[in-house]
């Protein structure tokens, strides 16, 4: 008797993985409704509450639908007060302004300080590259909070920076730094450096380096080739690390607030302020969505890029 | 490519002096028998000794490390679960969704998040009574949700490096997708998911704002009662704590990183 042919064509993994509906939807769904419960409608809520008005009550704001027994009619409550009171005061405008600002100039300094490293790393040997990228990720891993901390005693006045420049003969008198802009800059590119180094040594280890020596052979000076070759190439890793900085960096909180002074304006040191100081729930919440149509742009076009870099 | 340029290695080490040179003065100084910190007064261990006898602080950090072992370990379930659905299921409804609410909590302003998950505490308590009021449960929710996104992340990238025949072969040998999952999947991801829940487990330990706005009265976590001490400026004792802090957290790192050689060594001779 003939054999019947056996099916050739095997069924992949992924076909055999889909005729199991109920399981896989069953699997999908658990972690989906926990990232919709907790991720994704909370900015609803936000939403709401930043459209009513702050009371003294609890919860401190006012109910955007409010239901008149005599009437049995519910009326829809809602105020744009908060965003106006946002764009006319001068305060919060420059808030948003000076964060972007920051913000901007601390994702640079962390790619300048970063892309040595990263490239530094990207083309050692084996064993080298194991223990300089285990040296680049364990502060990633140490406290956030304990290494701004740690730059606190440092800039005082009488710190270790201060010490060291005054007897490099650099300075005569101690500077103030601590509570400073120039303070918050160092603590986050000094917190977010490793953001930075990782997807930048991802990109520029998968760099052919014979390109490199191909334009060096047809007589490209070093800074030529860097500008022309290898910078292009690792545009996707640049892109992204400046985005992983950038991005959270806007909205920081902690930094600004140890290690910068009373004028050192962030949106994210307001945000807490209007929050616990100010009791102004819907306030914070017009404060808080606006920071989050800043950041969509960015944070989309980093969803799209890091298919590549990370 | 042994030459590097003597700019390059220049840039690179000042890069790593950078890194280092706060972690180490941090440590140096909580050795230092000087109240006021700048100023040295001999090597002491005595502000070690404070800190073990400071009741607050022991009790934030008991309190923080329950909140994350607790946090680090649903994040992982459920971390693991998102990563292996977007990277194994194939497309479904929904899916560009949830890959957007995987990565988007890691670049999230702390704040926002913070503030979101309050709000909805506070609207879910008037609409169905749960949570009633704010305390642990609500931190580990803030905390499981954010580092479910860093776990995902890790297993995602474990599973995309991962060959997929391994699993083809089980499933030709008659395997269910469950038995297959914990026979095969799991075992191959589980530095990954190792990894993931240490991270996990730190920056749950680590987190000062989103716990303080999920947090209620009486429940300061460690990160809280360092925040509220520093800001009046630098305490030896926070230097100890965090000296202590450094250490465990190293020694983690280093064996971690080392048992994740072994294993890939193991896998890809």
């Amino acid at each position: 008797m003939i054999n019947a042919p056996t099916n050739t064509t095997q069924p992949t993994l992924l076909q055999r993985l889909q005729a199991i509906r109920l399981g896989r939807w069953f699997v999908i769904l658990i972690p989906m409704l926990w990232l919709a419960a907790f991720f994704f409608i909370p900015f609803l809520v936000v939403f709401k509450i930043s459209l009513s008005e702050a009371m003294i009550a609890v919860p401190p704001y006012s109910p955007l639908l409010e239901w008149d027994p005599s009437s049995a009619y519910a009326t829809l409550k809602i105020t744009f007060g908060n965003y106006l009171f946002l764009f006319e005061s001068r305060f919060y405008l420059d808030a948003y302004l000076s964060s972007l600002r920051i913000a901007a100039v601390s994702t640079f300094f962390t790619l300048i300080i970063g892309f040595p490293i990263a490239y530094l790393i990207a083309r050692s040997g084996p064993t080298a590259r194991t223990i300089l990228l285990s040296l680049v990720i364990l502060p990633f891993w140490t406290s956030f909070l304990l290494r701004v901390y740690a730059w606190m005693s440092l800039l005082k006045k009488n710190g270790l920076v201060n010490d060291t420049l005054m007897s490099l003969g650099l300075i005569d008198q101690p500077l103030q730094i601590l509570q400073t802009d120039v303070a918050v800059y160092i603590g986050i590119v000094y917190t977010y450096l490793p953001f930075m180094i990782l997807p930048l040594y991802t990109t520029l280890e998968k760099m052919d380096m014979s390109l490199i020596e191909a334009a060096k052979d047809l007589g490209a000076k070093p800074w030529k080739a860097f500008c022309f070759v290898t910078l292009p190439l690792a545009k996707p890793g640049i892109i992204a690390g400046c985005l992983l900085v950038f991005i959270p960096a806007v909205g920081e909180f902690v930094i600004p607030s140890l290690l910068g002074g009373s004028d050192t304006l962030m949106i994210g040191r307001v945000l807490w302020d209007e929050f616990f100081l100010n009791r102004d729930w819907p306030l914070a919440s017009a404060v808080a969505i606006i920071m989050l149509i800043v950041l969509v742009g960015p944070i989309m076009f980093m969803r799209n890029g890091n298919k590549e870099a990370l | 490519m042994k030459n590097h340029s003597l700019a390059l290695k220049l840039s690179a080490g000042f890069g790593f002096l950078f890194l280092y040179a706060p972690i180490v003065a941090l440590i140096i100084y909580s050795f230092n028998e000087s109240k006021l910190v700048t100023v040295w007064g001999g090597w002491s261990l005595k502000w070690y000794v404070e800190l073990f006898q400071n009741e607050q602080i022991m009790n934030a950090a008991w309190v923080s490390l329950k909140i994350a072992f607790i946090s680090a370990t649903l994040a992982s379930v459920l971390g693991t679960l998102a990563g292996f659905v977007l990277s194994r299921m194939g497309k479904f409804r929904g899916k560009t969704m949830m890959a957007g609410w995987v990565t988007a909590p890691l670049v999230m302003p702390e704040v926002i998040t913070g503030l979101s998950l309050l709000l909805l505490f506070v609207a879910m308590e008037s609409m169905f009574g749960w949570p009633a009021g704010r305390g642990t449960t609500t931190i580990v929710i803030a905390h499981t949700t954010f580092c479910l996104a860093y776990v995902a992340v890790v297993v995602q990238s474990r599973l995309s490096s991962l060959d997929e025949t391994l699993e083809e072969a089980a499933m030709d040998l008659g395997a269910k997708p469950v038995s297959l999952f914990f026979l095969i999947t799991l075992p191959l991801i589980s530095p990954a998911i190792l990894s993931g829940w240490l991270l996990s487990f730190t920056l749950s330990l680590d987190d000062l704002v989103i716990a303080s706005f999920v947090s209620g009265p009486g429940n300061s976590t460690l990160p809280m009662v360092i925040f509220s001490k520093v800001r009046l400026g630098v305490t030896p004792e926070i230097n100890a704590l965090a000296t202590l802090m450094i250490l465990v957290v190293s020694i983690a790192v280093i064996a971690a990183i080392f048992i994740m050689r072994r294993q890939s060594r193991f896998q890809n001779p």
